[in-house]
């Protein structure tokens, strides 16, 4: 590392130096070393031995363990071995919802490839970025299509997706809610500001659980409502959307404070005088919102979705507390799916449920950083 | 002027119509009552008796049931030692993990934002060559992993100068910083495998310091990212004349820069320090009984004989309370470093 910095000018010629101009000298490094060694040690090295993991056969033998080298063993029985419908769900007959989302799919890769073309600035590196992000939003349109289709069953890819999707979809709005009231001029406005917060304090762990509690229709606080309406004897945990929607309410109960916290400050820091002169002018307040509030907090909500998305791919805490996964598979996210592989003792195929994870979440975050955030922004800028 | 017209629209600019006001309040109590009511009945199912439970539903202490602290007692005094090593485990790892992640993170933060680096993208290269010859080294063919390490190390500072000399091109700030923070992007199971196997090799697993280091690095990206945004915005004004002074780098960031970052010290830390305090996943790898810490015994709870709902709403509270407490203290702050990294990006 070349480190350029005020400090070689006043540092002292190098066969007179002391040990402290020396440090002062290697500054820069120094401070940026730990970061690096750490980071190396922690995340680049146990990267490069998962991969390695990923391609072997893990078996405890006498005195320790052995590792045979076996290439895409791992990958194949996923894809299209005795595992494939763990991981990408059983496949039945496409109904016409499947064909909803493949068109809707396709529609929206056109319409994205006209635009690219139309802007005159095509790259290589720019076509080969689309072309990833292209065939991995193809691939799971399908694989959501076939899902869902008669007889079919979501994989932890597709329940994984489901949860980062819908998860962010259902939070994001109900942030930006939250965040448009609470920016009215409202009395105790902190108040409800730290009391909406709060819910992203709680532990995960402790979330599932009391959601378990609350949930529950034959002793959870709704009992009687369950009764009334004559869900009493059923149990939400033995239906597989049910069970997911379970999740994705204990999830989102946690995520919206991040989202309205986020939101509310960048309306708070919306330009006030336009509000005001378009209020004068009798403008209504959905046109206020899409003309003046929409375009000035939309960078920010752009980062704050990416954010929360990088985060809600790694979500394992609520469905192995929830419902340990249940009824099934149906809960299971790629996190979980990883994490029971390893607990029994298939580490090669833990390994490489991690990696299918490490990939559909770089994929899907790099392309919504470049095809959703920097366009917002520089629309701004 | 119509009763209509007079509920639906605002006297003034500031303020809302009467209908508007009912419908804006009515929304922001409602939601209160979703964020409270979770927890009110955390709260009260710590006070009741297993009867109370799982006979049905009963909602008010006092008037449905007697709160009885049978539960608290069964926590403190009769586990005792086994809810206080977790506790203290959580405690101890959290604060020191997160003190750790915000010194090395400011740290490296503030060269980033301040000095110019430029790594060889050679040295990069052979950098990852040499250390996937290592693993399969060490994992395929059983070579001692410090002999594998000493040899690797070797190799790369003897070829780092002729690599660098062969191919000249090499990367910015901006590319070490993306790369720091999207460290953030990698799923935890994929690297707690080999961070379990790591730590099993050193003989340091179920050990407060393994779980320390794993959550130091596991928050650094995020003290990077944020702090980052925080240097660029202080002003090098102050720094530069006392580096003519004579001032050495260590004295102004200690001296100058930190006093000066101390906001976004505040809600980067207290952020790291929720994350560290909640982290289940790593803490499940790499702590069996000794390292436990309170997020794992709380998953614990769900025992053979059915969840042990009173217990573990003791445990949840207690968990909960001490993080709350200091989220209100310091509420204003973690708004602010929230939008700073959101914005900034």
């Amino acid at each position: 590392m070349a480190v350029t910095s005020a400090a070689h000018v006043t540092a002292a010629p190098p066969e007179r130096e002391s040990l402290s101009d020396w440090l002062d000298r290697q500054a820069g490094r120094l401070f940026i070393l730990p970061a690096v060694i750490l980071i190396l040690g922690f995340s680049i090295f146990p990267l490069i031995a998962s991969a390695y993991l990923a391609l072997s056969r893990f078996k405890l033998a006498p005195g320790g363990y052995t590792l045979t080298f076996i290439g895409w063993f791992n990958f194949k029985k996923m894809l299209t071995g005795s595992q494939q419908f763990h991981l990408l769900g059983t496949f039945g007959a496409i109904t016409l919802l499947g064909w909803v989302i493949m068109l809707a799919t396709v529609a929206l890769v056109v319409w994205g490839v006209v635009r690219y073309v139309r802007s005159g600035r095509v790259t290589v590196v720019g076509s080969i970025g689309r072309l990833i992000t292209i065939a991995t939003a193809l691939a799971l349109s399908v694989l959501f299509a076939v899902n869902l289709g008669e007889g079919g069953q979501l994989g932890t890819i597709a329940t994984t997706m489901f949860y980062v999707a819908g998860g962010v979809a259902v939070q994001f709005a109900l942030g930006l809610g939250l965040a448009l009231l609470c920016a009215k001029p409202i009395r105790g406005r902190s108040f409800f500001r730290v009391l909406f917060f709060v819910p992203l304090m709680v532990t995960p762990v402790g979330i599932a659980y009391t959601f378990r509690m609350l949930a529950d229709t034959a002793v959870g606080p709704f009992a009687p409502l369950w009764h009334w309406l004559g869900y009493a004897q059923t149990s939400w945990s033995a239906d597989a959307w049910t069970a997911r929607f379970v999740v994705l309410i204990g999830d989102s109960w946690q995520w919206i404070p991040f989202i309205f916290i986020v939101l509310l400050a960048a309306i708070e820091s919306q330009p006030r005088d336009e509000v005001e002169a378009a209020q004068l002018d009798g403008a209504s307040g959905w046109q206020i919102f899409r003309d003046i509030t929409w375009p000035s907090i939309a960078p920010v909500a752009a980062t704050v979705v990416l954010i929360r998305a990088i985060e809600a791919f790694k979500i394992i805490d609520l469905p192995n507390v929830l419902t340990n996964g249940g009824p099934g598979i149906a809960t299971e996210s790629l996190t979980l799916h990883a994490f029971i592989e390893w607990r029994a003792l298939n580490l090669g195929g833990s390994a490489a449920v991690a990696y299918i994870l490490l990939f559909l979440s770089t994929i899907a975050c790099v392309s919504f950083f470049n095809f959703v955030v920097k366009p917002m922004r520089e629309a701004r800028a | 002027m119509s009763v209509l017209k007079r509920l639906t629209e605002p006297k003034s600019l500031d303020t809302m119509s009467p209908l508007g006001a009912v419908l804006v309040y009515g929304g922001l109590i409602l939601w209160s009552l979703v964020v409270l009511f979770p927890l009110y009945w955390i709260a009260i199912t710590s006070l009741k008796l297993p009867i109370h439970v799982s006979a049905g539903p009963v909602y008010l202490p006092f008037v449905d049931f007697l709160p009885d602290l049978h539960a608290w007692r069964y926590i403190f005094v009769d586990l005792g030692n086994d809810t206080l090593r977790p506790y203290l485990n959580s405690i101890v790892v959290a604060l020191v993990s997160t003190m750790l992640a915000m010194l090395i993170g400011s740290m490296a933060a503030y060269a980033l934002s301040r000095l110019e680096f430029a790594p060889r993208l050679a040295s990069i290269l052979l950098f990852i060559l040499l250390g996937a010859v290592m693993i399969v080294a060490v994992a395929g063919f059983g070579v001692p992993w410090w002999i594998a390490a000493v040899v690797a190390l070797a190799l790369f500072l003897l070829l780092a100068r002729a690599a660098g000399r062969t191919m000249r091109a090499s990367l910015g700030n901006g590319d070490i910083l993306f790369w720091i923070i999207s460290q953030r992007i990698l799923p935890p199971v994929v690297a707690a495998l080999p961070i379990y196997v790591m730590f099993q090799t050193l003989g340091m697993l179920d050990t407060r310091t393994a779980l320390i280091a794993t959550y130091t690095t596991v928050n650094l990206p995020i003290v990077v990212w944020l702090m980052y945004d925080f240097f660029v915005t202080i002003p090098k004004d102050l720094e530069e004349s006392a580096s003519l002074d004579g001032a050495s780098r260590f004295a102004i960031f200690f001296g100058i820069v930190l006093p000066l970052a101390r906001p976004g010290l505040v809600a980067t830390g207290l952020l790291v320090l929720i994350l560290a305090w909640n982290e289940y996943l790593l803490a499940l790898f790499l702590s069996s009984a000794n390292a436990q810490t309170m997020p794992v015994l709380v998953a614990a709870q769900n025992a053979t004989r059915g969840p042990q709902w009173w217990y573990m709403s003791v445990l949840i509270l207690l968990m909960i309370l001490p993080v709350i407490f200091l989220t209100l203290l310091l509420q204003r702050f973690i708004a602010k470093g929230m939008l700073l990294g959101a914005v900034k990006g």
